[in-house]
């Protein structure tokens, strides 16, 4: 720590954190606001419903991520067979599917008029839906699968890590104590990889929370949907913001609990991994169900969807490659890119007040800026909305005041609102992958330079930013890419008449006609693999 | 005038109180242990000489300039101390050469490149300036540390526990060579350890620090010999504590029979138990004796010497003798040699 | 240093991206772009005004509410006539006079004091399997009756079309029939409302129901997809209530915002999209009634027939949308 810090890097540090805490603020003001009775009414009929259908899921997601992942991790980590090198990287591509378009596609599929049902109604001669059962795709449980099969991927890096950190001295106590390795693993590995699973399910249950297009494709009303259609379609703010108070009190339980469950992880983290010889090689039947699992896990989580999509793209690639295509893309790009160095920017800072500050209370605003990450984005649209609009009819007000023509809605009309809310939403990420890469960087580096007559600026340009840049890289690229993905806040905030490739596939998926849209599915999706790939790279580095 | 000035230097950090109005003086060239086992404060003392800790009241001044009190705060970047950390704080991503050059300012290219010359050569590290700190074992990280730390010339020299992630074997040469190093320079160095033995090897004097305050400061020997209490002695060496009651002017009376002192002793308690005397292992004689006054019970070998468990009355005392062919179970007479005598 | 110049440099060249030039048009459209690009492209061709029309599903009101006398929008165009009544409701339209406009629109298709104004009408139809079901004569009422149970299909019941439905039942029957009869209806679907209209034909292609409700046009839009042309090929469209009071009739329209940054420019679209060449073009793009009485429907949509529609005014329904939504709402339609 730097006694001699300046107070002026508390107050920017200060005033940093309650700009990016202002959209939460503001949200629970606006839910103060009448609403001409429409909470009350909703509260009579539809609420509970969409509790209940908001909660449901979220279970539904979580238990299925788990079950989905925790075998794939255990595999992949503690055994070896055929493939598992490859598999260990490409159990993450589905990361980078949205689950709107996997949704899609499966319905394609399995839908009554799918290829599917066709062929079962061709093969038994059925005549119609009465005549024999068939799961609804487009249901609850629809949509609970299609997120788990895109969110496990969150849980299973995680145990993975988890399960190869494991020492395999542990191990080997555990199997001289006489326990078998299927006894070992409920005795003692899951158990230790508690809390990790316990990270694993709470992202998996906040992004299930934030989803609005799979949803709404599957015409299964939750909570962000309810957002959504009271804001636009009754019209209210206000009561559209009580419902994201009901929202935000779900999710801070989550993340509480997601805490709790972390305080103990320091106690299980270990420095020795697993030794490579102490992987179980599979034989026989046993290889062939590890290798069938993760192939099967793969070809249903990414490449069937993908081929589809890709098929899609060749049949309709005419209409899709037009200007339109790469103005949309350009637009993805560049707003990914302006985020992602507003977010390294402003988090590394931040977080290097927070690192040399001698005060206790310059702990608080990266912790504060981070809370965006919670927040759903059509729950955080209205509370972007609200203050910039305010800004904006302020700034008009002072050059009316000046007799000059205002600016016109310079923060609301243009992509600054977005800019902000994509800032506000992910900035977690790059706080998080910083503060990591700092712990790598011993406290006596700092202390070497200080006492080396460096100023606090020059210690994070000479001595951290080059030692952080693989942090920053990594923070970087996952805020780039979910900058691509993130939809409802886009669809809410977007100046009027702007396209990006997530708004742009989802208008084709909401008019079933994703087939058009397919072209610029596929970008997202290939951007959202090159940050995977490497994510992969950096932490079989590590091991 | 000292070249580093504690004066009645208290600190607390989160309510609890670190260090208690302790007071130091450091000459010009002078090496300082600060001992001590962990948690004691030595290292908080450390950082508030080097203006990373913060001090709550008290004066910090070096040669004359007033760092720490008196409402003035002289942040690190401007103390003009060198320092030496436990993992060295190399720079992953600097070269030796930038390393070692990072503190230095205001000197010309040529200048620069004679002054990492100089240093490299000091630390006998010639011909690595290029190579990045991870291609270096821990001895020569440690001594670009070193160079480092003196290429700015510092005022004086902060080492934080420096040779406890050194091989054991090539520790106590790697001490003596910085400390003739130092020397050469005529440096001034604060040297944290929790070892005593290093601390003996290093340093000119010791500041044996206790619960966030100094036990005792002097010079090795003085420490040693003549602990100005029961922690100190215990801290720097094992030793036996017996009672002894007061026979006349010049001797007392104990289990191990009559023990004389060359000088006279404080007390005048003739008859009276005065307390405990120390005595050290080494201070006590073993003879082979059938109607000795103790029974060997225990003995291990450690190389050049033996240590003997005998049991004395009801008492067991520890002797380090040169005589290794005693055993268990043999009687011996135990005498003891000590000058002067140090009663609790 | 840098990196921060140049990211200040890069945000300000996108608002400065952001905000409109002011001599252009702005519309605000719920219609796809494409419906209308070329009928702007040929008003700009013909008066030399700019216009930049921006599409939007939802929220346009909501937008134009909150941008307040910033909103650089000057009309707004809807695809159907409860979003007109929002803008009306919220304040967000300004009147106007123009001559040209009233010859063209009759007065049935306009607001009494000229807030609004209706270009297109579209008939809420319904679809019978022809394989399953053949032509029928039917009422919305039938939708309720127990012979369709499990036979029909329907959006959700949110989709401002089943909603302008619902207030006319309301309308013609009063909330508490109204109320009995979405029950029956909601018990009838052989699916929980989900898709758009298109997707309903498809499904009574594909034998899932027998019957759907949808708007006509979008029969004609799937007859010229190659692909969907064999679900449009599967059903017949029916005018319901013809036998009494006509079919539910809903309009897509235009307004003048409030705020309208260029007002004369404005009113002079408005009156270029009420004109035969206009109409004609929206006739047979998307398969429209115009509310241009000189101009016929296209030949397709000629070719379904005549039909009577509803004679209760547009604005009428205005009254009993809010009680609509929440009717939706109780008999829990969507869920």
């Amino acid at each position: 720590m730097i006694l001699g810090l300046t107070r002026s890097w508390t107050l920017a540090g200060y005033i940093v954190a309650a700009i990016l805490i202002l959209p939460l603020l503001a949200l629970l003001v606006q839910a103060t606001m009448p609403d001409e009775a429409v909470f009350s009414h909703l509260y009579d009929t539809v609420l509970p419903t969409y509790i209940y259908n908001s909660l449901i899921l979220m279970l539904l997601v979580c238990v299925g991520s788990l079950l989905i992942a925790i075998p794939a991790a255990w595999l992949i980590a503690r055994c070896d067979f055929p493939g598992r090198k490859y598999f260990q990287w490409l159990l993450l591509l589905p990361l980078a599917m949205p689950a709107y378009i996997v949704a899609y596609v499966y319905t394609d599929l399995f839908d009554y008029a799918g290829i599917v049902q066709r062929t079962l109604r061709m093969l038994f001669e059925w005549q119609g839906p009465h005549d024999y059962y068939f799961p609804q795709v487009r249901s609850l449980g629809g949509a609970a699968i299609m997120l788990s099969l895109v969110l496990f991927p969150y849980i299973y890096l995680l145990a993975r890590t988890a399960f190869m950190e494991q020492s395999s001295s542990l191990l080997h106590a555990s199997r001289v104590m006489g326990c078998g390795s299927w006894r070992s693993f409920w005795r003692l590995s899951l158990p230790m990889a508690r809390p990790a699973l316990a990270v694993g399910v709470a992202l998996v249950a906040m992004e299930t929370a934030a989803d609005f297009a799979t949803v709404d494709y599957f015409a299964v009303p939750t909570l962000t949907t309810a957002v959504y259609d009271t804001w636009l379609g009754y019209g209210s703010l206000a009561a559209a913001a009580k419902l994201s108070t009901i929202m935000l009190l779900v999710i801070f339980a989550i993340v509480g609990f997601e805490r709790f469950a972390r305080r103990k992880q320091k106690l299980f983290q270990k420095q020795t991994g697993i030794d490579e010889s102490d992987r179980h090689v599979l034989n026989g039947s046993k290889m062939l169900v590890a290798t069938a699992y993760c192939s099967v896990l793969l070809l249903l989580a990414f490449v069937l969807p993908f081929v589809i999509l890709c098929q899609y793209a060749v049949d309709y690639f005419a209409q899709s490659w037009s200007a339109k295509f790469f103005e949309y893309s350009l637009n993805s790009l560049y707003i990914s890119a302006l985020v992602s160095a507003l977010c390294v920017t402003i988090s590394l800072g931040l977080v290097f007040v927070r690192r040399v500050s001698p005060r206790r209370m310059d702990t608080v605003p990266s912790r504060l800026a981070s809370t965006g990450y919670a927040i759903p984005g059509t729950v955080l649209a209205i509370g972007v909305l609200v203050p910039l609009t305010y800004l904006d009819f302020g700034i008009n007000d002072i050059y009316a005041y000046f007799d000059q023509k205002g600016p016109g809605l310079v923060l609301t009309g243009s992509v600054c609102a977005l800019v902000f809310a994509f800032c506000v939403r992910f900035i977690a990420i790059t706080i998080g992958s910083i503060e990591n890469s700092y712990k790598q960087i011993s406290p006596s580096l700092d202390m070497a330079s200080i006492t080396m007559k460096q100023t606090p600026t020059n210690l994070l340009w000479r001595v951290h930013l080059p030692l952080l840049n693989k942090g920053i890289f990594a923070g970087a690229l996952l805020v780039f890419i979910e900058s691509m993905k993130e939809l409802p806040a886009a669809l809410l905030l977007r100046p009027i008449g702007f396209e990006n490739l997530a708004t742009h596939v989802y208008q084709y998926v909401s008019d079933e006609q994703l087939e058009l849209g397919a072209l610029s599915a596929i970008v997202i999706v290939l951007v959202g693999l090159i940050p995977l790939i490497y994510l992969n790279r950096s932490l079989e580095q590590k091991n | 005038m000292s070249t580093l000035s504690i004066e009645n230097v208290s600190s607390a950090y989160d309510g609890t109180v670190i260090l208690k109005q302790l007071n130091l003086a450091l000459n010009q060239g002078e090496i300082v242990a600060l001992l001590g086992p962990s948690g004691c404060g030595k290292t908080t003392l450390l950082r508030a000489i080097a203006g990373l800790q913060p001090v709550t009241e008290g004066r910090i001044s070096i040669n004359g300039n007033l760092l720490n009190g008196d409402g003035v705060f002289v942040p690190s970047e401007q103390r003009d101390v060198g320092m030496i950390f436990q993992d060295y704080a190399l720079f992953p991503h600097m070269t030796v050469a930038q390393n070692v050059l990072f503190g230095v300012r205001g000197l010309s290219k040529l200048e620069r490149e004679s002054r990492l010359d100089e240093m490299l050569t000091l630390v006998k590290l010639e011909g690595l300036a290029k190579r990045y700190p991870h291609e270096l074992s821990g001895g020569q990280q440690q001594r670009v540390s070193i160079a480092r730390s003196l290429a700015y010339e510092p005022d004086i020299l902060l080492l934080d526990e420096p040779f406890s992630n050194i091989d054991s074997q090539v520790r106590n040469e790697m001490m003596l060579e910085i400390r003739q190093i130092l020397k050469q320079h005529n440096v001034s160095a604060v040297f944290v350890t929790h070892s005593k033995d290093e601390a003996f090897v290093f340093a000119d004097k010791l500041a044996l620090f206790h619960h966030g305050s100094i036990a005792q400061y002097g010079l090795a020997e003085t420490l040693y010999h003549h602990p100005k209490n029961r922690y100190v002695a215990q801290f720097l060496g094992a030793g036996n504590y017996i009672s002894v009651t007061q026979a006349d002017e010049f001797t007392v009376d104990s289990v191990l029979g009559k023990i004389n002192s060359t000088t006279p002793l404080t007390f005048n308690k003739v008859g009276q138990v005065v307390g405990e005397l120390l005595l050290r292992p080494e201070q006590l004689q073993l003879t082979l004796q059938d109607d000795g006054n103790g029974t060997i019970v225990e003995r291990h070998y450690v190389g050049t010497a033996c240590q003997y468990w005998v049991e004395v009355g009801k008492q067991r005392v520890e002797v380090r003798s040169q005589q290794l062919h005693l055993n268990i179970g043999q009687n011996v007479q135990i005498t003891a040699q000590v000058d002067p005598m140090v009663i609790f | 240093m840098k990196l921060l110049k140049s990211i200040a440099i890069l945000g300000l060249a996108s608002i400065a991206g952001g905000v409109n030039a002011a001599d252009n048009l702005t519309v605000y459209s719920y219609r796809q772009a494409f419906l209308i690009d070329p009928i702007l492209e040929k008003f700009t061709q013909d008066t030399g005004i700019k216009v930049d029309v921006v599409f939007s599903k939802n929220g346009i009101a909501e937008r134009i509410q909150r941008e307040g006398k910033l909103s650089p929008a000057d009309i707004v165009l809807t695809s159907d006539f409860s979003r007109l009544i929002e803008l009306v409701k919220k304040d967000l339209v300004a009147p106007i006079e123009s001559d040209v406009i009233n010859h063209n629109i009759p007065s049935q298709y306009r607001a009494p004091d000229h807030t609004w104004y209706a270009l297109t009408k579209r008939v809420r139809n319904i679809y019978s399997s022809k394989e399953r079901l053949g032509k029928l004569d039917i009422n919305y009422e039938d939708l309720a009756s127990a012979q369709y149970k499990g036979k029909v299909c329907t959006r959700s019941g949110k989709h401002p079309y089943n909603v302008a439905l619902v207030a006319s039942m309301i309308a013609h029957h009063g909330e508490v029939e109204a109320k009995q009869w979405l029950s029956g209806f909601k018990a009838n679907l052989a699916r929980k409302p989900q898709g758009n209209d298109r997707a309903q034909v498809k499904a009574v292609k594909e034998g899932l129901c027998d019957i759907a409700i949808g708007n006509s046009y979008y029969l004609g839009k799937m007859l010229a997809d190659p692909k969907q042309k064999s679900w449009a090929d599967s059903v017949y469209l029916n005018f319901p209530n013809q036998a009494n009071r006509g079919s539910h009739v809903n309009v897509s329209g235009m307004a003048l915002t409030k705020y309208s940054p260029n007002k004369d420019n404005a009113v002079k679209l408005m009156e270029y999209l009420t004109s035969p060449i206009a109409q004609q073009a929206y006739a047979e793009v998307n398969f429209e009634y115009p509310v241009n009485p000189q101009v016929k429907p296209s030949s397709l949509v000629a070719s379904w027939g005549e039909y009577k529609a509803d004679a209760l005014p547009i604005y009428k329904l205005a009254e009993y949308h809010q009680a609509a939504m929440k009717l939706l709402d109780e008999v829990k339609f969507d869920l």
